[in-house]
């Protein structure tokens, strides 16, 4: 059997064993810099609002994403009236002609604008791809300063069975480097960052 | 020699016929070793990260049987299947059973240099399977019938004249549209079509946690996540290479790929496969593929850290002047020409000579692999196999002959200088490959030695 | 301090007047220079072009020639590279680690070893600086556009120190002219391309002459720009450096 074959021939040509590097000195200390996340967020092709209260959300969405008629919501709170439960059933094709998704992020990353989304809170993995626009809804406290801190504080332990970073709308430079954004997945990315007033 | 194909310094010649082409593509990949740059001096911390990176993957070298076994047991754990394959036959075979179990004629397939490398598409093909790529450039290299170019930017070396026209002939777009903005809309159309369709979608893998049985697999498109999360089973295609030990590892590559590759901070999607989906089955195939024998080679065993960002074809001065498909083999540029002779020692004999060994490519390395002391490495090895030219091996035989003797030295040159001096045609005509756009040097009567003789005391 | 000439053969043979520059720049400083004579070659062509095996003979002439000195300093970065890299002979092992720990590439035997400070030299003319790959990646002689480090540069460093010479800026500091060794004819096409680029951005930039630390890679410029019939020279920095 191959496995057995493969394995005993990488015993054999391993080279000796070298200690795993420290990897904390490039940990920051202290949160991530919401301003950082913003500015590259939008140097990604994605537009950032900040919001003080969830109800703001719909007049910005009004205003900036007027054609959007079939809306997922995955939290009520985030947009009265938006659709917030569906029928399982059709491995996620059926949302195909969803125009716009609300989805929670867990948390971003300052130095790359990246939001973390697992399975946990958007149930349909599809989602946040096939939507044909995306808004993440991600706390201003929420912020990591970089990668290191995301995976040490945030998700050194796997939750759920899928997780994804999400930076920016889906884009492709394939013909000519030519940068265009809304290749396969959502052709745009709205954040609200949200800090509540004290 | 007898060559499946035609050498990299004929292709080479072949691609420099049309010089303005040349230039397009050398700046358009430079600007793209530039956006690098600038990535990198973002991060003051850049060069630590790449010793980190280094450092994990020679780990990794180090463990990878307790590593794999690790994470097949966490992989399945996760429930998961995972299945082993020696070769690029056996991975071939073990997806042609999966989608035979399925009856499937047609599926999607994300981007995967390790299919390119296993030939896995025309494999299919000859069963009646049609396989769609649905990364942008790899699906229009796919409708050109052609091999990727470039292991990140598949169809660099194509215009978008020459790309309207393909979508124009097979996807029924306007003729003569050539707008890159426009194509790209169509593209998705017509992936989106077959994302829906498809019940079996194949994904290459970046990284694979030993730890926690996952896979991580970064995307721009996201055409990974359309076709794994809306198929009823996920076939993931990996070398046994891409094992990385700790979840928290992947904090270095995920900073360093795209940065490395495109000069982007981070891909835009950089999803975390560990479960499948209820109702979903994820199948893993580890590909050895010569792998564990490139281990046991001590001088080569380094090529094995690579994470396949690109960084070292867009730097490379000999890839951009003469193009991905003049090096013949799945993976092209630098760390092509470093696997490709541990796959074929004979067939890919020419392409660690493809180089100026100018160490570009080891600088950019975001592993800091030594990639331009293992391509002179590679010219030791396959010269003592035997696979050098015969001329090469016979001038170099000779030269050693006269170097070697000072006596003889001394004659010859000053022979060789009088011979140029006054019967320039000798050499400066069409046989001689420095003289057909180079003058030669001019020979001067004396030799240094001859001077320090006549002006310096003994 | 007892300093051998290292004179590469082709140097020797096609342009002795490099030689010269080097041997009289290092008088004017004050080096007690001695060349031994019956000097061949430092085997890289063969050991690039894979047959490193061959050059036992050439490595046991060299530690032959140069047992008995303080220092080796050569006016070529590429051949004095190898000997770093690649000089071994059975038998004669310290003699060849000595070698190779004291062989130095001209421009960093001033910079390092004697610290030069300033020099008698007048060349007024505009000046781009090709930064040999072998001398700059190789043996460090400038900081690398690759790698994230402060910058510097040993042979601008000492250009700087001549009177009435401008150096110019290049779009691409330190992209490899294509010479490389026997690569320039058996990847003759690649070659000279990567040539004729590297000399527009010098010609593009106003430069009106070209210099380096390696003849190699200005053999393969100069006979590009000959075909070209371009008034554009080049020379070795030793010429610059030594000039009058």
């Amino acid at each position: 059997m191959s496995r057995e074959s493969i394995l005993a021939a990488i015993k054999k040509n391993q080279p000796e064993q070298q200690a795993l590097p420290d990897l904390d000195a490039f940990r920051r200390t202290g949160p991530g810099d919401p301003a950082a996340f913003r500015k590259v967020i939008e140097t990604l092709g994605g537009q950032v609002f900040e919001i003080s209260s969830y109800a703001e959300i719909q007049a910005l969405i009004a205003e900036h994403q007027p054609d959007a008629r079939k809306i997922i919501s995955l939290q009520e709170q985030y947009l009265p009236g938006a659709i917030t439960e569906w029928e399982a059933g059709d491995g996620g094709r059926q949302f195909e002609n969803v125009d716009l998704a609300i989805i929670p992020g867990q948390f971003g990353v300052a130095e790359n604008g990246a939001i973390w989304i697992t399975d946990v809170e958007i149930k349909e993995r599809v989602l946040p791809f096939i939507t044909q626009h995306l808004a993440i809804v991600v706390a201003s406290q929420d912020i990591v300063p970089t990668m290191h801190d995301a995976y040490a504080e945030r998700i050194a332990h796997p939750g759920g069975g899928f997780g994804v970073f999400i930076a920016g709308p889906s884009k492709t430079a394939d013909i000519e480097q030519s940068l265009v954004l809304g290749a396969h997945g959502a052709k745009s990315l709205t954040v609200f960052l949200y800090t509540p007033k004290p | 020699m007898e060559h499946q194909h035609k050498e990299h310094s004929l292709l080479a010649e072949e691609f420099n016929a049309n010089e303005p082409r040349v230039n397009w593509h050398d700046e358009t990949l430079w600007w793209v070793r530039q956006k690098r740059d600038k990535m990198a001096w973002s991060i003051p911390e850049w060069e630590d990260l790449r010793e980190a990176a280094s450092r994990i993957k020679h780990n990794v070298l180090g463990n990878l049987h307790d590593y794999l076994l690790a994470f097949e047991k966490n992989a399945q754990a996760n429930g998961a299947v995972v299945h082993w394959a020696a070769d690029a036959a056996e991975h071939n075979k073990i997806v042609l059973q999966l989608l035979q179990e399925q009856g499937v004629k047609r599926m999607v397939k994300s981007k995967s240099m390790l299919t390119e490398e296993c030939h896995l598409n025309p494999y299919l093909a000859e069963h009646g399977i049609e396989v769609i790529d649905t990364d942008l450039g790899e699906r229009i290299v796919q409708l050109a019938k052609e091999p990727p170019s470039h292991i990140v930017l598949p169809c660099i070396h194509k215009k978008k004249e020459e790309i309207g026209e393909l979508f124009h002939e097979h996807l029924g777009t306007p003729a003569g549209n050539a707008d890159p903005k426009f194509l790209t809309a169509a593209a998705r159309q017509h992936l989106r079509a077959e994302f829906i369709q498809s019940r079996v979608a194949i994904t290459g893998v970046n990284f694979a946690v030993a730890e926690t049985g996952e896979m991580v697999v970064c995307t721009n498109e996201g055409n990974a996540d359309m076709g794994a999360h809306l198929a009823d089973v996920h076939i993931a295609c990996m070398g046994i290479e891409k094992i990385i030990p700790q979840r928290k590892h992947l904090g270095v590559f995920l900073r360093l790929l795209a940065r490395s590759a495109t000069g982007q901070p981070i891909t835009t999607y950089s999803s975390h496969f560990r479960a499948p989906k209820k109702g979903q089955q994820l199948h893993i195939v580890l590909v050895d593929n010569g792998r564990s024998r490139q281990l046991g080679r001590e001088d080569f065993r380094n090529s094995l850290k690579c994470i396949r960002c690109g960084a070292c074809m867009n730097t490379c001065p000999v890839y951009r002047r003469s193009g991905g498909h003049s090096y013949h083999n799945a993976i092209a540029g630098p760390i092509g020409a470093i696997l490709a002779p541990n796959l074929d020692m004979k067939e890919y004999a020419d392409l660690p000579f493809a180089s100026t060994l100018c160490g570009s490519c080891s600088n950019v390395c975001p592993v800091k692999i030594d990639i331009h002391q293992q391509l002179y490495q590679w010219r030791q090895v396959i010269t003592k196999e035997g696979y050098a030219k015969k001329t090469k091996a016979a001038g170099m035989h000779a030269m050693n002959m006269v170097l070697s003797k000072p006596g003889l030295y001394k004659t010859a040159g000053g022979v060789g200088r009088w011979v140029m001096r006054t019967f320039p045609a000798v050499v400066n005509n069409g046989l001689n490959p420095w003289y057909k756009q180079r003058e030669m040097p001019e020979a001067p009567k004396e030799s240094f030695a001859d001077w320090y003789k006549k002006n310096r005391k003994q | 301090m007892k300093v051998g000439l290292f004179i590469p053969c082709y140097i020797d043979q096609f342009y002795p007047q490099v030689g010269i520059a080097t041997l009289s720049l290092l008088e004017k400083l004050g080096c007690d220079v001695v060349y031994p004579p019956g000097q061949t070659c430092c085997g890289q062509p063969m050991a690039n072009s894979g047959f490193e095996h061959l050059t036992h003979g050439c490595n046991e002439l060299f530690v032959d020639h140069f047992k008995d000195v303080d220092y080796i300093v050569g006016p070529s970065g590429s051949c004095v590279l190898h000997i770093k890299d690649h000089l071994h002979v059975d038998g004669k092992e310290q003699v060849a680690t000595h070698i190779r720990q004291h062989i130095y590439e001209l421009a960093e035997f001033l910079t390092d070893i004697l610290k030069v400070d300033h020099l008698k030299a007048k060349f007024p003319h505009k000046v781009g600086i090709h930064q040999s790959c072998h001398g700059q990646r190789g043996l460090g002689l400038a900081q690398m556009s690759e790698l994230v480090a402060a910058p510097f540069s040993k042979p601008q460093q000492l250009l700087q120190m001549v009177e009435g010479l401008e150096l110019i800026e290049l779009k691409r500091t330190d992209e490899c002219c294509g010479f490389g060794g026997t690569f320039c004819v058996f990847e003759e096409a690649v070659s000279v391309k990567m040539g004729k680029d590297r000399i527009a951005d010098h010609v593009n930039n106003g430069a009106e002459y070209i210099t380096g630390n390696d003849v190699s890679c200005l053999m393969h410029l100069e006979g590009i720009l000959r075909r070209q019939k371009s008034n554009v020279k080049v020379l070795h920095i030793a010429e610059i450096l030594n000039s009058i």
